[in-house]
Parts: structure tokens; sequence; C-alpha cells
């Protein structure tokens, strides 16, 4: 009962219950939903998205959040299909990339805990920034004729079904679970995102913390580009376009909130899992494509409310506590 | 003879504008607790805080075991064995009872992979200490009562193994029966032999827990003394003790104050009071006073409509009047003078005549709503002149001008609209003399004229010299009245501290929470 009790209360195991339902739902609903290809397209649809939403939730955990991934993801992708079609060894062109990633996130960074302007609008500007610089250097022409070995990384299976990016994506979550979890390190997330003054009077240095947060998440980024390029065989400068509002939606839904100072990597990943459920069940039910964005936003505002209404010191709400207060 | 862990000589220290310490002295014994009480803005939590290693002091001593010491972090402090226990929770809701105590110190394995156990277990050892075996040390703060986290908040402290702990109105927050928890734990911490300073202002609270006092004024010492020696009719004194100059003027005696002109019955806001009820008659000037926290504030604000209320009536002129919105409040003839004139009351990056009319703009409108401008600025200057604001010119930007200027601007905003009802809350905080009794004066014309005014105040001295009556708040609910010759710095202070009551009127107040 206890258990119980404390399960109900924990995000994940809500939206395990959701996970589970539309799962439960589809396999009535659809004939192929339950089939292997299904499933593994959807796992592949989503392990790009879980791999950047590792990043975000470690970043949202302490109180920022990063619009730019989406166009950092494009970014990295196509200085990585440059560098390659230059002749660059494809090791070098894609620890370059990475560092490109690295670098757009010392800079969101640095503006945000040292400059102190605010995250959205910080990384706003990289979104509209990098975007803009990937068109430019692409002229927006898309760039194919990569190297086989470079399309390897993202294209191999293992025992001809699964494809590599989904294991890299469980590597990278279940590392990222586990250092947030037990990490002394990471933890120090939680305390500034959950009260950032006493985190400094705690002695957590908090602009370092805040830095290291968002390089991680443009490093993580522009890995996600650098796999998603090998994946199709070629660089697209449309690609992660809007992505960065799927993954912060997913990391809300997984608990995460915009205050800070909660959400795990679990949740994140079942909120992107969710959210690669609904696309998928969308698709096979035969909705129009273009109603996609309009669930987007909608399960995004859905979240956000649940969240705020949750906390909110609204006269509803405290009633409720009150009562539970001893006198 | 017992050893003084701790002395401070002479310590200074200034912000802008203000003395906060100025040349404070005292000794804690090795062993003790020691309270400091004092005012509103007597120094309390400067001291507490320059203790503490957040505040360097610009002169003057730290002698700790006998050797002169320099904090500069709470970092240092705290390897020195000073901990401090701040009054706003510092603790993170979404995170265990563990992992809040041990922030940043967490036992750790192969550099920092967290020994849960480990943490655990000492969370454990410490919690018993306090009897709280009933808790988990995994249980998340956010799940605690107030109490609890105040515990949480001490233990958090004592895990760096104080010599010395300070509490800073450790139970502002608490309700009796927890109040009294809280003490058992105090006394046991003193039986461990670590020495407390506690800082309060609840006058009762001293002669429960305390072995000394010092009383602080206005950042100056004034004296310490065994609790055993003195009384609570002593310590008021000692607070009070200051001269009032004749600037808040006097009541002309062609000034008749009228009938009941507005009425507050059974006003009740979730937290912050309840039960309110009081009147002001026609041109009478009524003071509320009491301490940070007692729910004045809020009081106001509920009443002009900042805030909701969840149950109560109020009347003015005869009128029933029920507020929701402040643009109702305004259209009833009731203004209101934020006690934080920058970030509440005025607009600061605005010239002097869009703030003077912010308030009726209306008035100054076209029937089709075009802003008439001569008639602003024609108004403007004619409210300068009365309000002898100083200023180059009408189109000066409110915040260049100096703290008393932007006031007396404030002011005559809320003037403008012709009130009924004026709320002031803080109405001369940081002005200087000069624009102080400038708002007295003001004050005390409107009153003349018919307006009921409500002067919110922690300033003693000005609700003695200004007001003719008062009503004292105490812990979100109203602890007395007084007028005429009642009306003292002794029986302000004794009620809104809760050391006298007004019995046969009023019931104790005892188990309402005040804020969170």
């Amino acid at each position: 009962m206890n258990l119980l009790k404390k399960l109900t209360r924990q995000r994940e195991f809500l939206i395990l219950m959701v996970v589970t339902a539309v799962f439960i739902v589809m396999s009535f609903a659809s004939p192929i939903f339950l089939k292997p290809q299904n499933l593994l397209v959807l796992l592949l649809s989503m392990s790009i998205e879980t791999i950047i939403a590792v990043g975000m939730v470690n970043l949202m955990v302490s109180g920022g959040f990063d619009m730019s991934v989406g166009s950092i993801l494009g970014f990295s992708g196509v200085i990585t299909a440059i560098l390659l079609r230059a002749g660059f060894p494809i090791f070098l062109a894609i620890l370059l990339a990475l560092c490109v990633g690295v670098l757009i996130g010392l800079w969101n960074g640095f503006l945000v805990a040292k400059v102190k302007i605010n995250p959205f609008v910080t990384t706003l500007s990289s979104l509209s920034i990098f975007r803009g610089l990937t068109f430019v250097l692409t002229s927006g022409r898309n760039i194919a004729g990569l190297p086989a070995g470079f399309k390897l990384i993202g294209q191999t299976r293992i025992g001809g079904m699964v494809q590599l990016p989904i294991i890299y994506a469980l590597v990278i979550l279940v590392i990222g679970d586990i250092l947030m979890r037990n990490s002394s390190f990471f933890r120090q997330n939680y305390y500034i995102g959950g009260n950032e003054k006493a985190a400094k009077l705690s002695g957590i240095n908090v602009d370092r913390m805040i830095i290291f947060n968002y390089i991680l998440t443009g490093f993580l980024a522009a890995l996600a580009g650098v796999i998603f390029t090998s994946r199709m065989g070629s660089s697209s400068c449309q690609a992660g376009t809007g992505w960065e509002l799927r993954v912060i939606t997913a990391v809300i839904l997984g608990g995460a909130s915009l205050r800070g100072g909660s959400g795990t990597v679990l949740g994140a990943f079942l909120g992107v899992l969710l959210m690669g459920l609904i696309s998928n069940m969308l698709t096979l039910l035969g909705v129009d494509v273009y109603w996609q964005q309009f669930v987007v936003g909608t399960v995004l505002i859905s979240a956000v409310v649940i969240d705020t209404l949750g906390r909110s010191e609204n006269i509803l709400f405290s009633r409720i506590r009150r009562t539970n207060k001893e006198y | 003879m017992i050893e003084n862990i701790l002395e401070v000589r002479n310590l200074i220290k200034t912000f802008p504008g203000v003395k906060a310490l100025d040349g404070v002295d005292f000794n804690l014994k090795k062993g003790s607790v020691h309270a400091i009480v004092g005012e509103n803005g007597a120094g309390k939590s400067t001291l507490m805080m320059t203790l503490g290693g957040v505040y360097r002091p610009d002169s003057g001593e730290i002698l700790f075991e006998g050797k002169r010491i320099e904090l500069g972090t709470p970092h240092e402090a705290n390897m020195r064995g000073i901990s401090v226990v701040y009054q706003e929770l510092s603790l993170v809701p979404n995170l265990s009872i563990a992992e809040n105590i041990f922030v940043n110190r967490q036992p750790v394995k192969h550099g920092h992979f967290i020994k849960w156990d480990e943490m655990r277990k000492n969370t454990y050892k410490l919690m018993k200490i306090f009897n709280l075996e009933n808790l988990s040390p995994t249980q998340l703060v956010g799940s605690l009562s107030l109490a609890e986290r105040q515990v949480v908040e001490i233990l958090k402290a004592m895990s760096h193994k104080p010599k010395i702990l300070i509490l800073d109105e450790p139970t502002s927050s608490l309700t009796e029966r927890e109040t009294k928890e809280l003490f058992k734990n105090i006394i046991l911490l003193k039986e461990d032999g670590i020495s407390i300073i506690y800082i309060t202002h609840y006058l009762k609270e001293i002669f429960e827990v305390a072995d000394e006092v010092t009383v602080l004024r206005d950042g100056k010492f004034v004296c310490q003394s065994k609790v055993s020696d003195i009384d609570e009719d002593y310590l008021v004194t000692k607070m009070v003790g200051r001269t009032i100059g004749n600037m808040y003027g006097v009541r002309n005696p062609d000034h008749v104050i009228g009938k009941k002109y507005f009425e507050v019955e059974k006003l009740c806001q979730f937290r912050h009071f309840d039960n309110i009820s009081f009147h002001i008659n026609k041109g009478e000037i009524v003071g509320f006073a009491g301490l940070v926290g007692a729910g004045r504030t809020e009081l106001g604000r509920a009443i002009f409509g900042a805030e909701n209320y969840q149950s109560g009536k109020i009347t003015l002129e005869g009128t029933p009047l029920t507020i929701k919105t402040t643009k109702k409040a305004i259209a009833s003839g009731i203004g209101y003078l934020s006690e934080d004139r920058k970030s509440h009351g005025l607009f600061l990056n605005s010239e002097i005549n869009s703030n003077i009319v912010s308030t009726h703009l209306s008035d100054f409108c076209t029937n089709y709503g075009f802003l008439k401008k001569d008639m602003i600025d024609a108004f403007t200057k004619e409210k300068i002149d009365e309000f002898n604001v100083i200023t180059p010119s009408i189109y000066q930007r409110v915040e260049n001008l100096s703290g008393g200027n932007q006031q007396k601007v404030l002011v005559s905003m809320w003037f403008g609209i012709s009130p009924k009802l004026l709320i002031a809350d803080e109405p001369t905080r940081g002005v200087d003399v000069g624009a102080k009794s400038e708002i007295y004066r003001l004050i005390r014309q409107l009153a003349a004229t018919g307006v009921s005014v409500m002067v919110i105040s922690s300033d003693l001295s000005e609700i003695i010299g200004l007001c003719d009556r008062v009503y004292i708040m105490r812990q979100g609910r109203i602890a007395g009245e007084v007028e005429n010759d009642d009306v003292t710095e002794e029986n302000i202070i004794g009620l809104a501290t809760g050391v006298y009551t007004m019995n046969g009127r009023i019931n104790e107040p005892s188990q309402f929470q005040t804020s969170i």
C-alpha cells in the first residue's frame, strides 16, 4: 500500500501508465503496431531525440533550458558533411563537429551565467544564428555523397535488425541516468535548480555548473547531429528544425519543471517514448502529418499546466494542502 | 568563571545610506543560549550575517576562542565551527532530507559516486538526536511540515559539527506547539556544549530558552544582561528609548474627527491574516503597528484589491464594497501607497508627468480616448508645486529623483485620485527627515479634508507621532487597539511581541500561521 502510494507520486510511474495505456489501445487499433518492424522504426525515430533529451533534462534540472538544440544538430551535421566532402578523415570530421557543439554550448552558458541574459532569449538567438549559418554554408542545399565508412556509423544493423543509433541512445541513456542519480557532481544541479541562493551558500560554484550544463547539451546535440547525418547518408540544412520543442515537451512530460529542481533521465526517456508513440499512432491511424505539430503544442501546454497547477500557490490547491498540516 | 567562546568588539557595518551596525559589542559564553533582540532594523540580522561570513564588517574585531578571526565566506565560518540557520529556509523541496543535509558534502567513492547508504546512516544518526525517528532520511523535504523543515535546517547546520549555532528567528513560521518542540531541541544542544545565538522578535521566548540577552537599537549595542536578572518590561524599555521629534506636526484644533466612515469586518486571508475587524472615522489617521510579517501589508493590499481575501465585509461611506480588483478600489475612492515604491509604486522609467496621472488617466482623455497633453502637464506642474517635488522639469524620469522626491511623486499620484480612504504603507521608508516631515504635513492636510487614512508603519515614532488611534497586529490578527495616552512605545511593542494582551477584548492569537 505504502509502495503504491509512493509510486503514484512519481511522475515516471504516471507516465509509464499512460505509455502502457497507449500501447494497449494501439495494439488493438492497428494490426501493424506490435510488429517488430514498427517497434524498431519507433525506437530508431526516438534515438536521436533521446540523446538530446539526456542533455536537456540535466540542464532543465538546474533551472535552464536550451532552444538551440535543433539548430546545433543541423549545424553540426552540415559541418561534418562539408568536412568529409573536403576530404577530412572521418574521425577528425566528427571531432570537429562535436567541438562546434561544445563551443555553441559554451557561448550559451557564458551568456546565461556570466552576462545574466535569460536562457530563453540567449538560446532563441542561438537557434536563429546557427540555423542561419547552416543555410549560409550550404546555400540551402543538401550535401550527399558522404563516404561509406561514415554511413556505417548510423546505418549498421546488429543482427540485421537493430540499427546502431538505438544502441548509442541506450548507452547514453543508461550512463546519463546513473550519473544524474548517483554522481555528486551532477547532483549539484538539483540544488541549483531547487534553490540557487542556498546552493551558493553551500559552496557550489553555480556559474561554472551552469556553463558546464550548456556545454553538455551542446555536445550531445552535436553528437545527435553527426549520428543523424550518418543515418540519413546526407546532411540536410533543415535537420532538427522544431526538435527543441519536441525534446523540451518530452522532458517536461517526464517530470522536469521549467522552474528547475526536478526531473530524471528515466522520466525524460519516458517522455520521449510517449511523444514517439503519439507520432507513431498518428501515422498508423492515417492522420495527416500536418497535425503532428498541433499535437506537440497541445501536449506541451497540457504538461506545463499540470506542472503549474500541481505546485501552484492558488487557493484551490493550497486549501487541500492546508488540511494536511497539523496545527 | 565560564570562558567566552566568542567576543565581538566594536563591530561596524555600513550599507549605502544606513549604518546597520554601529559599534556592536557582545560576548557569548561557552555552552549558553544568548538571545539578541531589537526592533525591526536594529541590526540583528546584519550581525548574524556578519558572524556567518556573508557580510564583511567595515571595522571591529571578532574573537573566536580568544583568537582574532576573519570570516570571508559562509564556508569559512562553517569550517571554523560557526553555523547559521537562516531565517528563510534554504532547503530544496525536491530532494530528500539526507541530500539537503549533506549538500555538496556527500560521502563519495570513486571520485564522485555518492555512497547513499552511508549518507542515510549519517542522516539517521543526526535525526536521532532530535527524536525525528518517525521520518525517513529519504523522505522529500517538500513533504515535511514547516517545523520539521526548521529542524532539518538545524540538522544541516549541525552536520558541520559547529561550536556555535546561530538561529535567526527560527520560530517565525512555527506554531506554538512546534516552538515548544524546537525549544526542547535547543536545550538538548546546549547540554551537548554547543553555544547558541538566538535571534528573535518574540520577547517571551527569551525567558523560555535564553541564559543571556543582548539588546540592539538602531545598530548600536544597548545592554547585555542575564535573563534571570531582568523581566520583559525592562527589555521593552531598553528596546525603545528614542526621543520623538516634532516633525510629525499636530492636529489642527479646527480639524474634528467625524463619524465611522470606513469599516472592515471579519476579513480573512489564508496564511496572512484572520478575522480582522476595525474601523476608521472620517478625517482620522489610524496607524497599524506590528512586526514585519504580522500581515499588515497583506491586509492593506487586500482592502485595495491587489490580493484576494476569502471572507469578510468592507464598508465605505455606509456602502458595502466588494473589491476584487485595484480598478474597482480606485473607482470606489481607495488609494494605496505601496511600501515598495521602486518595484510596486512608481514607473521608474517614465517621466514625472506620466507617473502622476497614471492612477486616473481617464480624467485626462478626450471623448475618443486620446490624451490631453496640455492638461496633463498643467496638472503635473500644479502637483509638483503643491507637494514641493524638487526637479528640473516635469519631464524628468522618476528614477533620477532622490528617494524623498520619488516618495513625494508617489504620494501625489494617490492624492490625485481624491481618495476617500488612503492606505499608506510605510509612507516614509528610506526618505530623509526633511521629506518625511513634508509627507506628514501632507497626510495631515489630506485627513483635514475628511479623508480616512490608514498608516501601516514599522517606524514606531511615526505611528505615535502621526496617528490618532493605533491598531496593533500580531501573527495575522489584531492584537490590540490603543488611543490617546495609551499610545506608547511600551504598549505597542508589548502587544506586537505578545508580552501584553488586551484581556477581555481579544483572545491570545497563538495558533495562526503568519508566513510560509
